[in-house]
């Protein structure tokens, strides 16, 4: 009896959860799309560096750390041009996505020179 | 009520708003010229040393880093970053590009570069010696720009007059202290500040810049893994405390990602900045804010039901993967010898590691836990305005004033563990002792300025006063001090029943419902008692600045290559036996010679005398130094192998018994024999002392009495006094006449205090030696026999 109700009480979950995240507007979830595309480039490298060996490191650290990066900075960019959060609806969303920018070039800069 | 109040209002708000405006103008240009008189009282404060010696580069590893700096003013910056040194270290060599933080030498190469361009003929030794004081200004500005952020202006300019004078800073970056705290200071209060503007403002920029400045720390010095600890720490603090937002995470994860990306550039840290444990840490608070952040997102998308399934759900299945990880993690961490930490951090967790198992960490000075009074000495009157700091963090409690709490408690820790790191603590102290200084004096200048009688006006004065701080409150409507308390206040100019209408006042108006902010009570005390107590305050800050001013120009400024003292007649005696031995030993020997003395001088001799030396301050190889130490406290024969193995030509040795120079190395004679024993068990420590008791008088032991080092330091000493009176131990040294029998005396400077001597080349023939063996032992067996006993053959 109890298990079958956390079925459903999962059941329910999953379902109030995709149906929350359906209300979502499109913007937000393209920047999903693309750090769920990061994170899971990362995650590939990090497989390949388990089955082939990690030498030279310092590739494969920038390698990862800059998807790991671009994933930070693309939830960093939602967190500020989401309409819902209070604290920053001062915050104008061209100023947020230049910042973005900023930081991104700043990220790539340094992957480009440790790649080796 | 309300159309009369803002007929009233009307007219006395915008002449208010536009002289506010002019008010805060003229504010922010004081604050300015304040700023500016800041800076330049932390760069003439710390000019003593030049004035009473002269533009000097002062100690021992500020050497290094002016040679490095001329080398890379001479050979530019590709050539620096791949420098291989073979003037030290012989015959090991010393990687500079890869073993050296480039902050410091970087920036004052910037410097000389810039300023020649512009056709100012600095030197490259000016830049050097000027670049701490400069450093020491900006400095002061940027710990303005971190407690503006916490408290406010005031505060600010509070804690940068502090910082400007501190004699904890003073002590490490006057002019000519040209070493990487100079610059690291002002790059941690930076740091610092961008991390705490970040946390308030939420703009990716700041974090951009602040992943910059931790870049530039970390290129400065290997203090940066408290920076890279504390953020964390802080981090962690704001989520169990229940301070998590969304600022927190922008100001957190793009400083873990790029902070780690930029600190593997710098060649000193490399992969380490991955690997070594000093920067777990982080990563762990970076999942830790992943996970916090992923929560609140489902928190705010879910119904309050739902989200308790969720946490149900979550919990029970996260629970197992948890353990199993950090089972891992520590598998992986323990089976580690030193457990992935470096030995000075160890030593930093763990204050007696390093006297167990690393005497070379423990033999330094620096390293040694600070006494109580060098508390009071390095901050002086801060000390006890720190905890006033603290409790004034406490109100109101934002994320950056919990930062400056957790900032002071870990500064106060490491620094009852080393000396050194005194200096961490600075800025800590300056910066809370100036929001407590700031605190006091607005609430004493307010209490004045409500109670002074006789101002015109003064009734008019108070109602805008309340009307202000009424605002302030948000109370939304206007009807918060009525006309009739008008006439109250008019009445009542006494004292103590004004006291008492103003606190029935402040009941009324705290009467309106304000549900979610809490009342801010201004406390007002009496008028004597104010008046009394900011002239005690500025009493305070005089003391400070008197003993700031007497610490930097008496105990911190010495050279310490230069000696003076005063004679009886008042007359200024200079000790300049350093650099005389030094120019005397880069005229008088070969390019190439190699001279061998204990570490504490390789970085002035290779600077200044321009030699090979075998070790130096930078003390990364054990062994060597080991090597170094036995052959200083062996008898002179087996000394002259060891050198003589080691290509060594000349032996250099510091004296300090004619003039009661207490730094010499007979004093440091015990860590010798101790480095040493540590790595060649025949030199055991008991055999140089008699009874437990460091001696060189004729109760010595014999041992003590035929090393190398007692032989050099006292050879013919007797011809100074007649009686070979010590006068650092204080008493007549046991052996008095004796001769050389490998080594050779080349050079004693005029005080006795450097004393340069030369190996002996190897006899050619043996004398006396073949009368016993008759036949068949030949020189070359008796050679192998010899050999055999000696490990450096």
């Amino acid at each position: 009896m109890g298990r079958s109700s956390t079925v459903k009480e999962t059941q329910a979950l999953f379902q109030s959860l995709r149906s929350a995240y359906a209300a979502t507007p499109n913007n937000l979830k393209i920047i999903d799309v693309f750090v769920g595309f990061a994170v899971l480039t990362a995650i590939i490298q990090v497989v390949y560096m388990a089955v082939v060996g990690s030498f030279p490191f310092n590739s494969f650290l920038s390698g990862v750390l800059s998807c790991i990066g671009t994933a930070v900075l693309a939830v960093c960019l939602r967190i500020q041009v989401n309409k819902d959060n209070k604290e920053f609806k001062d915050v104008a969303p061209e100023r947020a996505f230049a910042d973005f920018i900023l930081c991104n070039l700043v990220l790539h800069l340094v992957i480009m020179n440790f790649m080796g | 009520m309300a159309s009369p109040e803002s007929a009233v209002n009307g007219p006395t708000m915008t002449a208010g708003a536009a002289s506010k405006s002019l008010r805060n103008a003229f504010g922010g240009v004081i604050a300015f010229i304040i700023l500016v008189l800041i800076g330049v009282l932390a760069f003439s404060i710390r000019l003593f040393s030049v004035i009473k010696y002269e533009s000097v580069i002062h100690e021992f590893d500020p050497y290094f880093n002016y040679r490095v700096t001329q080398f890379l003013s001479k050979n530019g910056i590709y050539d620096f970053w791949n420098w291989f040194d073979d003037r030290t270290w012989y015959p090991l060599g010393r990687v500079i590009g890869g073993t050296v933080y480039p902050g410091l030498t970087l920036t004052a190469g910037t410097i000389w570069k810039v300023v020649n361009s512009l056709n100012i003929p600095l030197s490259v030794e000016t830049v050097c010696v000027f670049t701490a004081p400069i450093f020491s200004a900006f400095a002061s500005w940027a710990a303005y720009l971190l407690t503006k952020e916490v408290k406010g202006p005031g505060a600010g300019l509070t804690a940068a007059a502090l910082l400007a004078m501190v004699p904890s800073y003073i002590s490490r970056s006057v002019a000519g202290s040209y070493d990487n705290e100079a610059v690291a200071i002002f790059a941690l209060v930076f740091t610092f500040y961008l991390y705490i503007k970040t946390l308030n403002t939420g703009s990716l920029f700041y974090a951009t810049l602040n992943a910059l400045a931790y870049f530039y720390m970390v290129c400065s010095w290997g203090g940066y893994t408290f920076i890279i600890n504390l953020i964390p720490m802080h981090v962690l603090l704001c989520i169990v405390t229940g301070r998590y937002s969304s600022r927190l995470y922008i100001a957190y994860a793009p400083l873990v990602v790029l902070g780690t990306l930029l600190a593997s550039l710098v060649p000193v840290v490399g992969f380490n900045a991955v690997l070594t444990s000093e920067h777990f840490a982080s990563f762990l608070v970076f999942i830790i804010i992943h996970v916090v952040a992923l929560a609140y997102y489902i928190k705010g998308i879910l119904s309050p039901k739902m989200f308790k399934v969720a946490v149900t759900l979550v919990v029970s299945v996260g629970l197992a993967v948890c353990c199993a990880v950090i089972a891992i993690l520590i598998a992986v961490v323990a089976s580690s010898p030193t457990k992935g930490w470096s030995g000075r951090s160890l030593t930093l967790l763990d204050p007696t590691y390093a006297s167990k198992y690393i005497p070379i960490i423990a033999s330094v000075s620096e390293h040694q836990p600070p006494t109580w009074p060098s508390y009071f000495m390095d901050i002086n009157v801060l000390a006890f305005l720190v905890p006033a700091g603290i409790i004034a963090c406490f109100m109101p409690l934002t994320d950056s004033s919990s930062f400056v709490i957790l900032y002071i408690v870990t500064s106060v820790y490491f620094s009852g563990v080393m000396v050194r790191l005194m200096l961490v603590l600075a800025p800590a102290a300056c910066i809370l002792s100036g929001i407590a200084l700031s605190e006091a004096f607005n609430v004493l200048t307010r209490s004045i300025k409500f109670q002074l009688p006789g101002i015109a006006g003064n009734p008019s004065i108070a109602v805008r006063m309340w009307r202000i701080m009424s605002t302030s409150k948000e109370n939304g409507s206007s009807t918060v001090v009525a006309p009739n308390d008008i006439p109250k206040t008019e009445e009542a100019a006494k004292e103590k029943p004004a006291k008492k209408n103003r606190k029935k006042e402040k009941e009324n108006v705290e009467k309106k419902p304000t549900p979610s902010k809490t009342e801010k009570r201004l406390l007002v005390l009496p008028l004597e008692a104010s008046v009394i107590a900011v002239l005690l305050l500025v009493l305070l800050g005089a003391f400070y600045v008197v003993h700031c001013v007497w610490a930097a120009a008496e105990a911190y400024s010495a050279p310490s290559i230069v000696l003076t003292s005063h004679s009886n007649d008042g007359g200024l005696h200079v000790f300049d036996d350093f650099r005389e031995a030094y120019s005397w030993l880069s005229h008088n020997t070969d390019v190439d010679d190699k001279v061998a003395s204990w570490w504490d001088y390789g970085y002035q001799t290779t600077a200044m005398a321009n030699r090979t030396v075998l070790v130096d301050n930078n003390t990364w190889n054990n062994t060597h130094i080991a090597t170094v130490g036995t052959a200083m406290s062996s008898p002179e024969k087996q000394a002259w192998e060891i050198f003589h193995s080691l290509d060594v030509k000349y032996v250099l040795v510091v004296f300090g018994g004619v003039v009661g120079y207490p730094s010499d190395d007979i004093n440091k004679f015990l860590w010798m024999v101790r480095i040493g024993g540590g790595v060649f068990p025949h030199i055991k420590e008991p055999d140089y002392l008699r009874d437990g008791q460091y001696r060189i008088d004729a109760q010595a032991t014999p041992t003590m009495l035929n090393c190398l080092m007692y032989k050099l330091s006292y050879f013919r000493f007797v011809e100074t006094d007649g009686k070979g009176f010590d006068r650092v131990r204080r008493t007549e040294i046991g052996k008095k006449h004796f001769k050389l029998t490998h080594f050779e005396e080349v050079f004693t400077t005029h005080h006795w205090m450097v004393r340069i001597y030369k190996l002996k080349p190897q006899r050619n023939r043996i004398r006396g030696k073949t009368k016993k063996s008759k036949s068949s032992r030949s020189v070359s067996s008796k050679r192998d026999v010899r050999g055999k006993r000696n490990p450096w053959h």
